[in-house]
């Protein structure tokens, strides 16, 4: 695919796109935990480098026919081994968004776009939460919006995720002039004013590499 | 922080081996998740705790005849995983129904729902009971946003009772969801608690500094001040449970004194002795009093007082017997303690 645009992925490519996702949040753990020390309690780069360690772990271990299996795995993986808000909220974000989609071989943009509408959603419904409440909703929603509207003008799949970065990006911004209505940092008030949501942060990361991983198909 | 470890993510699975070769007589391990439950189930109502690792005895110590038939454990500070609680609640059911029992965090409110949602699936019914005990925590009018510390054992104790007694579902909810609702605390803390593994503490306090109303997990509490003496930080305390739980002249209370980890006995002695004095002066009956370590943040330095507010049903519920490797009574205490 050397220099050509990418504009989908195979189950394969998927599989491989969520381990450097993985690796990449694994590797952020130590920034996570300032950031969530900060205001929560100090625990969030812990829990998802478990989950995502967990989904890695199981993503090597298995081969997939569907990229329905990949996002079941990741998401299955992490409610199952994290535990605590994040466990289920990131779990959600992989499987919220499979649950009653036709078998799928390939991902492309509008796809991509309509899985993660679809988890947030799920997500909004379990947790309660909603935008402006600073929480991961805060840069999920954003860049969901933005993997639509690139979808709706025919972009690729690369410049979809480049937007979603973004936008989550501007979300997580915009998380540090919430108070949190949501989790442990609840009963700062408006001392969480100024402080980053770690579950926004980790939002962008997951947007983050999912675009250098496919940058670096495209330039590979 | 020098910490007494083999690898920081083996800790909870490594815990729960050495307190199963210590417990095996009274206790089994739930296969492949960290679960433990009651070898002795009986056919009554099961009650199901759980919660993070990390505050131990809470919650593993709990498990035992008149308190939780089984316990659902999270990694460090984080709740239990939906499979663990299924797997947990699937080896205590007896047909009867479940009820879980847990402290009001929004990481257990989540995963102990989706275990629900898995549970009805197998026709498993399942009742819930949130612990928020924690005064200082949310105001009365957000008495619903209020977090669970060491009330949790008081509210377990009850409940264990009830469902010992065998009693329904529904009647065992409801007396359990009274005591919760008749639980209140309030905590102190003078230094912070560590994550295993992790070499920053979670918050920081001045040596000179106290956080009274800081939660467990070191989420901010009412007001940073200086360190004071232990009389006269215990009536601050009592000033605010006091006027938070409206407990007055008359009423009759059940009371813990609870150190958060690092706070010696002899230190929870004088505070719960000036405890005692209080209530004595303001007329509001002891009942019984507890002194101990139950539920922990590491070495968190720090101390609870909850009071239950007793009335006859829960009086007999609190005597009855129980028994479970961290928390014992085996005779009742039916004159006001002096």
């Amino acid at each position: 695919m050397s220099i050509e645009t990418v504009n989908s992925v195979n189950t394969r490519q998927l599989k491989d796109m969520f381990l450097y996702v993985g690796d990449q949040v694994v590797a952020c753990k130590p920034l996570l935990t300032k950031i969530d020390s900060a205001i929560g309690d100090g625990d969030h780069g812990i829990g998802m480098s478990v989950g995502f360690t967990k989904a890695d772990e199981n993503l090597k271990a298995n081969e997939f026919t569907s990229i329905n299996d990949v996002f079941k795995t990741i998401g299955m993986s992490m409610i199952s081994s994290m535990g605590g808000a994040s466990g289920i909220i990131f779990g959600t974000m992989f499987v919220g968004g499979i649950k009653g989609l036709e078998t799928k071989v390939s991902l492309d943009l509008p796809l991509l776009a309509g899985i993660f509408n679809k988890a947030l959603e799920a997500i909004k419904q379990r947790g309660k939460a909603d935008l402006g409440d600073k929480t991961m909703i805060d840069a999920l929603q954003p860049a969901v919006e933005a993997l639509e509207k690139s979808a709706a003008a025919n972009e690729s799949l690369v410049e979809g995720l480049r937007k979603a970065e973004i936008a989550a990006l501007q979300g997580v911004e915009n998380t540090k002039q919430y108070i949190a209505n949501f989790g442990r940092a609840k009963s700062l008030g408006e001392r969480a004013i100024g402080h980053q949501d770690a579950g926004a942060t980790t939002v962008l990361i997951i947007f983050k590499s999912m675009k250098e991983w496919l940058e670096g198909q495209e330039n590979g | 922080m020098k910490k007494i470890i083999n690898n920081p993510g083996n800790v909870v699975e490594e815990a729960i081996e050495g307190y199963m070769y210590a417990y095996k007589d009274s206790l089994t391990k739930v296969n492949n998740v960290n679960g433990i439950i009651r070898k002795d189930l009986k056919d009554k109502v099961a009650i199901i705790i759980g919660g993070g690792s990390g505050h131990e005895p809470l919650f593993l110590g709990f498990v035992g005849e008149g308190l939780a038939d089984g316990v659902a454990i999270g990694n460090v500070f984080a709740a239990p995983t939906p499979n663990t609680i299924q797997d947990v609640a699937k080896s205590v059911d007896q047909g009867k129904g479940v009820l879980f029992i847990y402290g009001n965090y929004a990481g257990d409110v989540l995963n102990f729902d989706m275990a629900t949602e898995l549970l009805e699936f197998e026709e498993i019914q399942t009742q819930t009971v949130l612990v928020a005990d924690d005064v200082a925590s949310a105001p009365e009018e957000r008495k619903g946003d209020r977090r669970g510390i060491a009330g949790d054992v008081v509210v377990f104790k009850i409940a264990g009772a009830a469902s010992e007694k065998g009693w329904s579902l529904q009647e065992v909810v409801r007396v359990t969801q009274k005591a919760a609702d008749q639980t209140f605390s309030i905590g102190v803390a003078t230094a912070p608690g560590s994550i295993p593994g992790e070499e920053e503490p979670p918050f920081v306090l001045g040596d000179d500094e106290i956080e009274i109303g800081m939660g467990i997990h070191g989420e901010p509490g009412m007001k940073r001040t200086k360190l004071m003496e232990a009389d006269d930080l215990t009536d601050e305390l009592l000033d605010i449970l006091l006027k938070e739980s409206k407990i007055q002249t008359g009423d009759e209370v059940t009371v813990y004194v609870n150190g958060l980890g690092s706070t010696t006995l002899l230190e929870l002695l004088i505070v719960n002795r000036r405890v005692a004095q209080i209530l004595n002066k303001k007329g509001i009956k002891i009942y019984d009093m507890d002194v101990n370590s139950y539920c922990t943040t590491q070495e968190m330095g720090g101390f609870s007082i909850t009071f239950l507010k007793l009335d006859d049903e829960l009086k007999d519920l609190y005597d009855a017997p129980a028994d479970s490797p961290y928390y014992k009574k085996t005779q009742k205490i039916g004159e006001e303690v002096k």
